[in-house]
């Protein structure tokens, strides 16, 4: 690197250099007392671009989906005290999800520490649950050492957040620059490549199989294994299925995709997943929300391969016979490389009859001709009027599940949404992220009115940057998902999930310096959609009155097992 | 259920014990006790922890463990020969009446008097878990006024080493 000798560099100078060394683009971030001299630096460059959110859970989101959305990582700066406690929870999201993404936070001078000094908060204490690692910088000398280390653990292995904690001190304390080239560390050495015997394994079995299926997840997304993964599905002739967070990493009009799985996955999916005989799981991790009870799912017998670069993922809720741990693309390719020597694909024609069978019961079916607006038929016309082509960012709730359901995701990194913590307020500074790391882009934020008040005030940040994303806000005046529980579990008693006292959200989005449109008939739904997605310098805050009265199905009921599906016909 | 004792290389860095323990109390592992101290590596420090659960439960102790990023290895010690010895110091009455016998009973179980007051004495015993037990138990309760234990420690047996 180009280490001067004799110049020095303050600790703030040094944070910014090892910013530019990374080739970052962008930080999210919010200034404040224990982050000024890293504020001075970066207004003293340009290289790297700092976009100031209206809170700081809106830039670690953002920050996240900048990551989500192009596998670069996301960097977030934050002060110390309030600032790193408004970041946990978009952390804590991208933790879930095993985003890799760097979060400098300020904190009080080293000698104050432990003083319960102003604005003081043990950041890496906060953050230790909910980090891939963090490290708390004490001398300046370790300050560049330790940044490349954080971009390194963030997106080599199972990715993930790291923490780097800077007192005010170190950033003003100077010393020699040398960014390194690389890292060595003996305590972490993560493996790529599956062990060959277990491929070998895998193949066998696949090659035996009768009723094979192949289910993934976020982990396929997360390391570029869409075009392998393509690959082996289509050799083997098998039916496909994936998780919320792995969705685009197959084709969702591929007649081999059976949609999604789990709480709210399609018929076919589940079904299938509960009787097949031999299960290629890849880059996913058998999660509640996806195969429900485990111990139902273990009713009937099968034969699992699990593909993962976590070994603790492997035989956590589910035994598996096969484990590979490595790197998934590259297992994919072993894998491949085995499966085309061997040629010639299983007969498995009766079980595609058989899923054909349960296919027909046609589980996402909604009434079409409906006077009130329904959300499904949002989503379906936001599919059309984009062409399937528009990332789309979602909050949590129905919204999310129809957006899920009803949006043919084909492309990878194309779907964003927070599927492991589940955090509310996700949607719109997830779109801040996605816009800038995609300029140009169409970006669509699906949205309840509930969620979409949690970080509302990203609508500023939005302005100021000219993000021309488009929000389209199921409204339906519940906490819909929240309404849905108890309709079915708890006596209709919809205990505080009414929404009252809305804004008026065409005017709030006017105050805004944004666009508003309401729309409240089915007829006007495509109108507004292609009116607000030629708007390419706009933000649209579409407000879709939506049916208060409409429920998700299927729906695997909390505890049971994914066979056991309340279907909309059922009611 | 059963009780496993676990074996850890970590980076002796502040904060390495407190990402084990975390991972412990936020994953709801039981931690029987947990021993830690730098190696002949200053830089490393060795960790023994003693939990118990069933063999699932063990297989995700251990994997996650390896997932920290400042642990270098980590075995289970149970899985094969091996030793465990836990080192108690025990304060306990010892005035004129009590101290032949008090003596004795130390003697008994390989135990020394490392500290003497006109009425205590302060043994120190060596041993596994359950020679310690058996020692507070073959003692009048009334005499004990202090004990502390240092959790075990183990190492395999023979050619079995753990380093990097
Ligand atoms: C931060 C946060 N708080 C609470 C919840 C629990 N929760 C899950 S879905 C939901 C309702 C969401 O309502 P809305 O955004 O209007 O979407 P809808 O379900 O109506 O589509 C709630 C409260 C959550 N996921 N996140």
């Amino acid at each position: 690197m180009d280490r001067v000798k004799g110049v020095e560099l303050t600790g703030a100078e040094i944070v910014v250099r090892c910013l530019q060394e990374e080739g970052v683009e962008y930080v999210f971030g919010y200034p404040g007392g224990a982050v000024l001299f890293i504020y001075d630096e970066l207004f003293k460059q340009d290289k790297v671009k700092h976009v100031l959110v209206r809170h700081e859970q809106g830039a670690a989101h953002a920050a996240d989906d900048y990551s989500r959305s192009s596998n670069k990582v996301g960097v977030c700066l934050v002060t110390s005290g309030p600032g790193v406690t408004n970041a946990v929870t978009g952390i804590a999201t991208a933790y879930m999800d095993s985003i890799p993404m760097v979060i400098l936070t300020g904190q009080v001078p080293t000698a104050a520490i432990g003083l319960d000094a102003f604005q003081e908060v043990d950041a890496v204490g906060i953050t230790r649950p909910c980090v891939k690692h963090n490290f708390l910088v004490k001398n300046v000398k370790d300050l560049a050492g330790t940044i490349k280390k954080a971009f390194y653990l963030a997106q080599t292995g199972r990715p993930g957040p790291v923490l780097v904690d800077i007192p005010k001190d170190v950033t003003m304390q100077s010393c020699e620059f040398a960014y390194p080239e690389t890292v060595a560390m003996r305590s972490y050495n993560p493996v790529r490549k599956g062990h060959p015997g277990q491929v070998r394994k895998a193949a066998q079995l696949l090659l035996g199989a009768q009723r094979p299926m192949i289910y993934t997840g976020g982990g396929v997304i997360l390391s570029d294994a869409a075009k392998p993964l393509g690959e082996i599905v289509r050799l083997l002739g098998f039916p496909c299925t994936s998780t919320l967070m792995g969705l685009g990493g197959y084709p969702a009009s591929d007649p081999q995709f059976l949609g999604m799985l789990g709480m709210h996955g399609t018929y076919e999916a589940n079904m299938a997943m509960q009787n097949c005989d031999v299960l290629l799981a890849i880059g996913a991790r058998f999660d509640d929300r996806v195969i429900g009870n485990p111990a139902h799912f273990a009713q009937n017998p099968r034969k699992i391969i699990h593909i993962d670069i976590d070994p603790s993922s492997i035989s956590k809720r589910v035994r598996v016979d096969v484990p590979i741990v490595g790197h998934v693309p590259d297992v994919l390719q072993d894998l491949i490389k085995l499966l085309s020597a061997e040629g010639g694909k299983p007969d498995i024609a009766p079980w595609w009859k058989q899923i054909g069978e349960w296919r027909a019961r046609d589980c996402l079916k909604y009434d079409r001709n409906s006077k009130i607006i329904k959300p499904q038929f949002v989503i379906e016309k936001l599919y059309e009027v984009t062409r399937g082509d528009a990332f789309v960012t979602s909050d949590v709730g129905q919204h999310q599940m129809w957006a899920a359901q009803f949006y043919k995701f084909e492309k990878p990194r194309r779907w964003i949404n927070s599927g492991g913590l589940g955090t509310m307020g996700f949607g719109l500074p997830a779109a801040m992220g996605v816009q800038l790391v995609n300029p140009g882009a169409t970006v669509a934020c699906v949205t309840g009115e509930s969620s979409i008040q949690m970080c509302l005030q990203e609508l500023s940040t939005c302005k100021q940057y000219r993000l021309p994303i488009k929000i389209v806000n199921l409204n339906n005046k519940y906490m819909g998902m929240v309404r849905q529980w108890q309709q079915f579990f708890h006596g209709n008693r919809y205990s505080e999930s009414y929404m009252d006292a809305l804004p008026d959200f065409v005017k709030l989005a006017e105050g805004y310096g944004h666009r508003g449109v309401l729309i409240d008939k089915p007829a006007d739904v495509e109108p507004a959609l292609r009116d607000a997605f030629k708007r390419k310098d706009e933000l649209v805050f579409m407000d879709f009155l939506t049916d208060q009265t409409e429920n998700v199905y299927p729906m695997v009921p909390g505890g049971k097992g994914i066979s056991e599906m309340i279907l909309a016909e059922d009611l | 259920m059963s009780r496993h004792i676990i074996s850890i290389l970590l980076e002796n860095e502040a904060g390495a014990l407190s990402r084990v323990s975390g991972l412990f109390s936020a994953r709801a592992y039981n931690i029987e006790s947990l021993t830690v101290a730098p190696t002949e590596d200053p830089s490393m420090s060795r960790m023994t922890i003693v939990t118990t659960g069933s063999e699932d439960v063990v297989e995700q102790i251990t994997k996650q463990l390896n997932k920290l990023v400042e642990v270098v290895k980590v075995v289970d010690l149970s899985e094969a020969e091996h030793i465990e010895r836990e080192m108690m110091l025990i304060k306990v009455r010892a005035g004129a009446k009590e101290r032949e016998d008090m003596k004795r009973m130390a003697d008994i179980f390989r135990a020394r008097v490392i500290d003497v007051s006109d009425n205590t004495y302060t043994i120190e015993l060596t041993g596994d878990g359950r020679k310690l037990d058996a020692f507070i138990q073959a003692l009048d309760q009334s005499a004990i006024l202090e004990t502390v234990r240092t959790g075990a420690s183990g190492i395999g047996r023979g050619n079995r080493i753990l380093r990097v």
